[in-house]
């Protein structure tokens, strides 16, 4: 193990399943500090390649380090820091919360077991901690799965879909619970498919389709590759856009209820202000908009086989 | 969830320069075994093996205590002297429950013990904590060995309990004939019962085994009950004579030898390797199958 090892490194991920090639030649690279969401349509091969992260399934090829630790080869000294769990957490049905996790922590070792009331506390189910799992509730058993997770102190959290189930207040308490630790320092592996929690928590994605990854890089790099989008109100909304479709660099400009848009460069913009100052038309509002996520996961993923609309990210191996 | 602001830091402070990992000491095989047992402790399925083990004895003794034994032609010889010690009912027991019930007691666990974990899911949960595949391996095999243990020596404590309330803590017969006195047959008992356990254990094995490479507790049970029956059948078919003494079933009367006069060792040490034949190469190839698996369930 050395510290200055990405929290997770894969290169070249593949898992066959026959006929079925369920992850193809996926790269990953988590750094330290990365809220790193981890997208994709159902069947894409996340939750494949997170159980091959945690050593749970055997790559067909290449290879996954967590903090240079490989986890197939080095079993469970390679998941030391390192928690999480894929698809819904599962616990002893016959036990209580409270003995489910005590036995975790035993499997632990260390203070794992003195930090029980603690880790039940922060997921609030203190109250519930002497009743058995198999009476909770989805939810319930999802916050037990964290308390699971924290148990270990981990420095890399891996989480699949750890909002799905929950209420929105929970959902609200999970997120706020993600940002908390990753204030702390923890490096956060998310797969989730609540895009606006991914945009909201995380500074890095990668998305994968039909086993690969179609884009790996900084968040804020991809919405801007997605194309800058600007929302104007003007004095005049007719006139302004028959100002923008004559404009050269204004591409797609549209009118609606609540004012104009159009996609362009930064400098066309500029032009585009004094065009419209010439036709003696006021500006009320320019505003940038960023595509969303949700736009950009639709268009890199919803291209039935062809390449993806988008150009991946740059720097991007994907 | 609490709020950020009121609770403590989730980890612990790192400090500067320090690594960011402190190497905790690791759980022991024998601490993941302890909780193998606790999780057989919580389980109402467990008890239905033990529950069979100590009530068909019971049974038994009901029935013989009912039933007028004046007259009958006994065919056993121990079956013959019941109503004279109440140590007869044990060996009466072990000769009746070894051949089928106890080893559908042992498979009952050992054919679910890892294959209940992977269709629930929680063979995730555990393998992705501080313990090995081959530690988690080793805690289930001896747990599933134990309850084998633990329902042998149950029922026999019930037959001789019971043996001896009805009909007395007096000297036996063996099956040569001559007579030991109330301790010693006691210590034969259980001797008896000892030896029992090898091919037992053996059966235990491949219902580990089973339950690892299936991933399916009913077809595991059923498997290593099929496996048992086939040896039986095997055992009663002409012309192959010459592989029965290497068969697993025809260990299950190993401890006869224990209760001849003189004590006839021989049967004891030919089941102590026929059985380990069977039991070793079960073992290592369930172990080497759980340690490369994919754990892909629930």
């Amino acid at each position: 193990m050395t510290d200055e090892a990405p929290p997770v490194k894969a290169r070249g991920l593949v898992k066959r399943y026959k006929e079925v090639l369920a992850v193809d030649r996926i790269d990953l690279n988590v750094r330290a500090g990365d809220v790193y969401g981890f997208l994709g349509p159902n069947g894409a091969g996340k939750t494949t390649t997170l159980r091959m992260a945690l050593g749970l399934i055997v790559p067909t090829e290449g290879t996954v380090e967590l903090f240079g630790r490989d986890p197939i080869r080095m079993g469970a000294r390679a998941l030391e820091g390192v928690a999480g769990f894929v698809e819904a957490p599962r616990f002893y049905p016959y036990l209580s919360a409270r003995k489910n996790l005590e036995l975790l922590a035993a499997l632990d070792g260390g203070g794992a077991r003195e930090r029980i009331p603690e880790v039940l506390e922060i997921v609030e189910l203190t109250p519930r901690a002497g009743h058995r799992v198999g009476g909770f509730s989805h939810g319930m058993r999802q916050r037990l799965g964290i308390a699971a997770a924290l148990l270990r102190r981990p420095r890399l959290l891996i989480l699949d879909e750890p909002a799905t189930g929950l209420d929105p207040a929970g959902m609200r308490d999970m997120r706020e619970l993600i940002r908390r630790l990753a204030d702390e320092g923890i490096t956060v592996l998310l797969s989730s498919h609540q895009l606006p929690e991914v945009q909201e928590l995380c500074d890095r994605v990668a998305i994968v389709d039909r086993g690969r990854v179609v884009y790996e890089g900084a968040l804020a790099d991809l919405r801007r590759q997605g194309g800058a989008g600007y929302r104007l109100r003007s004095t005049d909304d007719a006139r302004a856009l028959a100002v923008l479709r004559a404009q050269p660099g204004i591409e797609h400009a549209s009118g609606g209820e609540h004012g104009l848009s159009f996609q362009a460069q930064e400098p066309d913009v500029g032009a585009l202000s004094l065009a419209l100052a010439r036709a003696d038309i006021g500006i009320l509002a320019l505003t940038p908009e960023l595509a969303t996520l949700e736009d950009l996961f639709f268009r890199l993923t919803e291209t039935n086989g062809a390449e993806p609309e988008m150009p991946v990210g740059a720097g991007v191996p994907a | 969830m609490s709020s950020a602001a009121a609770t403590p830091p989730l980890t612990p402070p790192v400090a500067a320069g320090a690594p960011s990992f402190v190497h905790t000491r690791r759980p022991s095989t024998l601490t993941a075994y302890r909780w193998e047992l606790r999780k057989l402790v919580s389980q109402k399925r467990t008890y239905l093996g033990l529950g069979l083990a100590a009530i068909l004895p019971l049974i038994f003794v009901l029935a013989q205590t009912l039933r007028n034994h004046r007259g009958h032609d006994q065919g056993n010889i121990f079956a013959a002297h019941i109503t004279q010690s109440g140590l007869a009912t044990p060996v009466l027991m072990l000769l009746f429950l070894s051949v089928f019930m106890l080893p559908l007691i042992a498979a009952l666990v050992a054919g679910d013990i890892v294959a209940a974990e992977d269709g629930n899911g929680t063979l995730k949960t555990i393998l992705t904590r501080s313990v090995d595949r081959g530690q988690v391996f080793a805690a289930k095999t001896l747990a599933a060995m134990t309850y084998a243990t633990i329902a042998v020596f149950l029922s026999a404590a019930v037959a001789t309990i019971a043996g001896v309330a009805s009909w007395g803590f007096n000297s036996v017969v063996t099956f040569s004939g001559s007579i030991v006195t109330a301790p010693e047959g006691l210590l034969l008992v259980f001797a008896a019962n000892a030896c029992y356990l090898i091919p037992l254990l053996a059966v235990t094995a491949i219902g580990v085994l089973l339950s690892t490479t299936t991933r399916n507790s009913a077809a595991s049970v059923v498997g290593t009950i099929g496996f048992v029956i086939l040896l039986f059948i095997i055992s009663g078919i002409p012309g192959l004579e010459g592989v029965k003494p290497y068969l697993l079933t025809e260990q299950f009367e190993n401890w006869h030898g224990l209760l001849r006069t003189p004590t006839d060792w021989a049967p004891i040490g030919h089941s102590a390797w026929v059985c380990a034949l069977y039991a070793l190469p079960a073992l290592f190839a369930g172990y080497l199958v759980f340690l490369r698996r994919d754990v892909a369930g629930g």
